[in-house]
């Protein structure tokens, strides 16, 4: 069971994460934006979106942090199990209410400004649906563990964990024995990046770094970016 | 010297009756599709009027175009790279669809549908955004013909110390827009993706749309609101100069439909080097000439050898020489460009209305074709050539005023000959030119023959095997069923069938009634221009 839930899963997930880009990135370059709404209704957006973007980013940051950066690292330039936590909870508090908040301003602009709800596919809807969950469990066990309990170290056991699974040595006992909320959080997130080159959320992918250093004009040939004629075209005459 | 070639147009307002034809046939042939129902590449509006979107030019508010910082150099006005990426996740400038009209269909299901009742039932008008019933309070030319209030209009205000906008005085006169295919395009700098780009052998702007990922930073970034954004699939779309028509030598459709005929077609050569510098041009009011300064004489040896260096073929370089617009521009000197003052390089170019100044005059009871009422009528009325220098000279009077005497000369001049008088060089002289050149912008302006009106090189043969693509067929990868799990924006997008404009054109300039074999049984209605029967129309009658 828990080879299933902690190895088989994983891999699949982010198998579908990777191949799924690829896929739509070759077949679908043109459902590849962010399909923005900002023309229907702008003065909600213009709050919720930053809101939520910024703070997910520091989220996903702190994910890194977290997870990747194995805590002998952090131990080795000086950086205190209390020194790491509190600054954990006091970033980790500060984003996740922004990210909840902007979610929560998205999601309410999604269902109730006409233009928007008509303009939401089922895709989107499922989208929302295991995004929101995956916020919610994240922050559930986060706090449930800090309030409730009195904080739990996940930097000795769904840490290493995670990093198992890109070593290709996975270690499905260390998350076996973390906190159901944990558990559950992580499933969650599996399915978010099972599911996610198949929904809007491709955008981040794209995000245009490039911008900073390419020149402003770009100037460009009408023969690139043409379908090669390979599959042979047959005269009319 | 780097010399590019661009593909540039001509308008002549004096003959725009605001009929609205091309913005009609641009959108029947390019954005008749959902998710583009509020698009109009072209659209005409009314001077003076707010616009479409409404007071789009008011740069104060929308920030389109370019600015120069402190240091005297450019800079997009709606802030740079770092900036438009910290707003990126919602644009602050970006127009909401209210800005542009909320467009909308009627029910006409209820004609049909509706039960026997006492009063005719009538169909109701339904948003095509949120699908609900809807009171229709603006559109894209709600305005038309001083409808309304004009005083919103940002170009009015900037002449309001001047104006009043008494009865008597009022004046207007229709201003037709597309894509102004800029030298600086600032759409092109705002995107992020670097998905929009400007095509190096004719110049025209487009959008990629396997690139574009809805950044929306585009829209914000061209003063002249002509990049729109597809609501249904996420992405932006511009006018495209009709490119598969005009790579067949085809002009395009706002031009061809035109029922004025007052559109011009055809290429200039400038020096890309210094389009930048020119745009930096300190005063606002000395852009115009800025502007033309990278424009570049065709005839010049020095510019022939660089644009051959620079690979520019042979029969783009006579198509260049025999560019009206270039006549227009710099040998009659009578075209100007659109807001020189977006510092972008407009290449779509206006020749003034003379017709408010000529109708205040005739009012007043004076003979509106002397030559010399016209001229002092010119310098006389304020009005209109101070609100046409907000429109085309950034509010530098002069070159307006030189324009519309050329103009006035060309009335007066041409008038006595078909009075059958003797010509009269003095009125020539008096406008800064020669009584032949009259007579050659007379041709231009007023016979207007398609051939000289449009001279467009085509694009060329050696890449044709790029130029086929892929036919129209539907087995390639992916095929139509990748429209399922994205919606309908997504699959790979369905090839511009050149082919079918090859066969546009040989049937628009052929002389045969109809080529039986070349359509070879198939008939496109598209392209069927109503002329005979072509084989395949209908069924054949059996023997
Ligand atoms: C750093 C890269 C990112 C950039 C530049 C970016 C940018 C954008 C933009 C421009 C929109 C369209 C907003 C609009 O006008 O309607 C958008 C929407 C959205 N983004 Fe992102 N995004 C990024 C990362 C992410 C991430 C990491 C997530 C989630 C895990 C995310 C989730 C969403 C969602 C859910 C929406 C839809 C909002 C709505 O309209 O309801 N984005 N993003
Ligand atoms: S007018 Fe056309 S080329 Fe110029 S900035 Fe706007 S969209 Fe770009
Ligand atoms: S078709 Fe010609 S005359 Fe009619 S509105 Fe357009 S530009 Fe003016």
């Amino acid at each position: 069971m828990s080879v299933l839930l902690w190895v088989v899963l994983p891999y699949v997930a982010l198998t579908v994460f990777v191949l799924g880009h690829v896929w739509r990135y070759r077949y679908d370059k043109f459902g590849w934006t962010t399909r923005s709404s900002q023309m229907y209704e702008s003065r909600l957006l213009r709050v919720g979106s930053p809101l939520f973007h910024f703070g997910i980013l520091v989220v996903a940051l702190g994910h890194v942090g977290g997870l990747v950066i194995p805590k002998s690292w952090t131990e080795a330039v000086g950086v205190s199990e209390e020194l790491y936590h509190l600054s954990a909870v006091v970033l980790g508090t500060v984003a996740g209410v922004a990210t909840v908040a902007g979610l929560v301003i998205l999601i309410y602009r999604r269902r109730t400004v006409g233009p928007v709800f008509t303009a939401t596919t089922r895709n989107d809807k499922l989208m929302y649906a295991v995004l929101g969950l995956t916020i919610a469990l994240g922050l559930a066990a986060t706090v449930v563990a800090n309030l409730v309990g009195e904080g739990y170290d996940y930097r000795t056991t769904i840490s290493p964990w995670f990093r198992s699974i890109f070593t290709f040595q996975p270690e499905p006992a260390l998350m076996a024995g973390a906190p159901v909320l944990f558990q559950l959080h992580a499933l969650s997130a599996l399915a978010l990046f099972a599911i996610w080159p198949f929904t809007r959320l491709v955008h981040m992918l794209t995000a245009p770094v490039g911008y900073l250093t390419r020149p402003y004009i770009v100037y460009r040939s009408r023969d690139e970016g043409r379908p090669a004629a390979k599959r042979g075209w047959e005269p009319s005459r | 010297m780097r010399v590019m070639a661009q593909l540039a147009m001509v308008m002549n307002l004096d003959k725009c009756i605001g009929c609205h034809t091309c913005s009609v046939t641009c959108k029947q042939a390019w954005t008749n599709r959902a998710g583009t129902e509020y698009v109009w590449f072209n659209n005409v509006e009314t001077r003076p009027g707010q616009g479409y979107p409404r007071t789009y030019q008011d740069q104060e508010r929308w920030r389109g175009g370019w600015e120069l910082n402190r240091r005297g150099r450019l800079k997009l006005k709606a802030g740079g790279r770092v900036r438009k990426l910290f707003s990126i996740f919602a644009n602050p400038l970006m127009p909401s669809i209210q800005d542009y009209y909320e467009p909308w269909t009627y029910d006409y299901d209820r004609l049909f549908s509706a039960p026997m009742q006492a009063d005719t039932p009538v169909a109701r008008p339904r948003s095509l955004i949120s699908g609900r019933p809807m009171k229709i309070s603006w559109s894209a030319n709600w305005d038309d013909n001083l409808a309304g209030d004009p005083s919103p209009d940002p170009v009015l205000r900037k002449v309001s110390d001047q104006v009043k906008l008494e009865f008597e005085r009022a004046f207007m006169f229709y201003l037709p827009r597309i894509c102004e295919h800029c030298l600086n395009p600032s759409c092109v700098a705002s995107c992020p993706s670097g998905a929009m780009y400007k095509r190096s052998e004719d110049g025209i702007v487009l959008v990629d749309q396997d690139r574009c990922r809805g950044w929306r930073m585009c829209v914000t970034g061209c003063p002249y609101k002509k990049v729109y954004f597809n609501h249904r699939t996420g992405k932006a779309e511009k006018c495209t100069f009709c490119y598969p028509r005009v790579e067949v030598g085809i002009p395009t459709v706002c031009s061809e439909t035109c029922v004025g005929r007052l559109r011009y077609i055809g290429l200039v050569l400038y020096d890309a080097d210094r389009v930048a510098e020119a745009a930096a041009t300190p005063s606002e009011r000395d852009l115009y000439e800025a502007q033309k300064s990278v424009l570049l004489d065709p005839h010049d040896p020095e510019v022939i050898a660089a644009a051959r260096a620079s690979g520019i073929p042979e029969d783009w370089l006579d198509a260049a020489r025999e560019s009206p617009v270039h006549r227009l521009i710099f040998e009659y000197g009578v075209a100007l460009p659109l807001h020189p003052e977006y510092r972008t390089m407009p290449m779509v170019w206006y020749i003034p209305p003379l017709s408010p100044v000529v109708d205040v005059l005739a009012k007043t009871g004076h003979d509106g074709e002397d030559a010399g009422n016209l001229f002092g009528a010119i310098d006389a009325l304020r009005i209109p050539v101070g609100y046409l220098a907000e429109l085309f000279t950034a509010g530098d009077p002069e070159p307006v005023r030189a324009v519309l005497r050329r103009l006035a000369a060309m009335r007066s001049y041409m008038r006595r000959l078909n009075l059958g008088r003797e010509p009269d060089e003095s009125i020539a002289t008096a406008a800064g030119l020669r009584g032949e050149q009259v007579e050659g912008m007379h041709r231009l302006l007023a016979l207007a023959p398609y051939a000289e009106r449009y001279v467009i090189p085509k694009a060329h043969a050696e890449q044709g095997a790029q130029l086929e693509e892929l036919g129209c067929s539907l087995d390639y990868d992916g095929g139509p069923g990748m429209t399922g799990p994205f919606g309908e924006a997504s699959g790979l997008p369905a090839p511009v069938a050149v082919e079918n404009f090859h066969a546009l054109r040989e049937r628009q300039t052929g002389e045969n009634l109809d080529d039986a074999d070349e359509l070879r049984g198939r008939v496109n209605l598209l392209n069927w221009d109503g002329k005979g029967t072509p084989d395949g129309l209908f069924p054949r009658r059996k023997k």
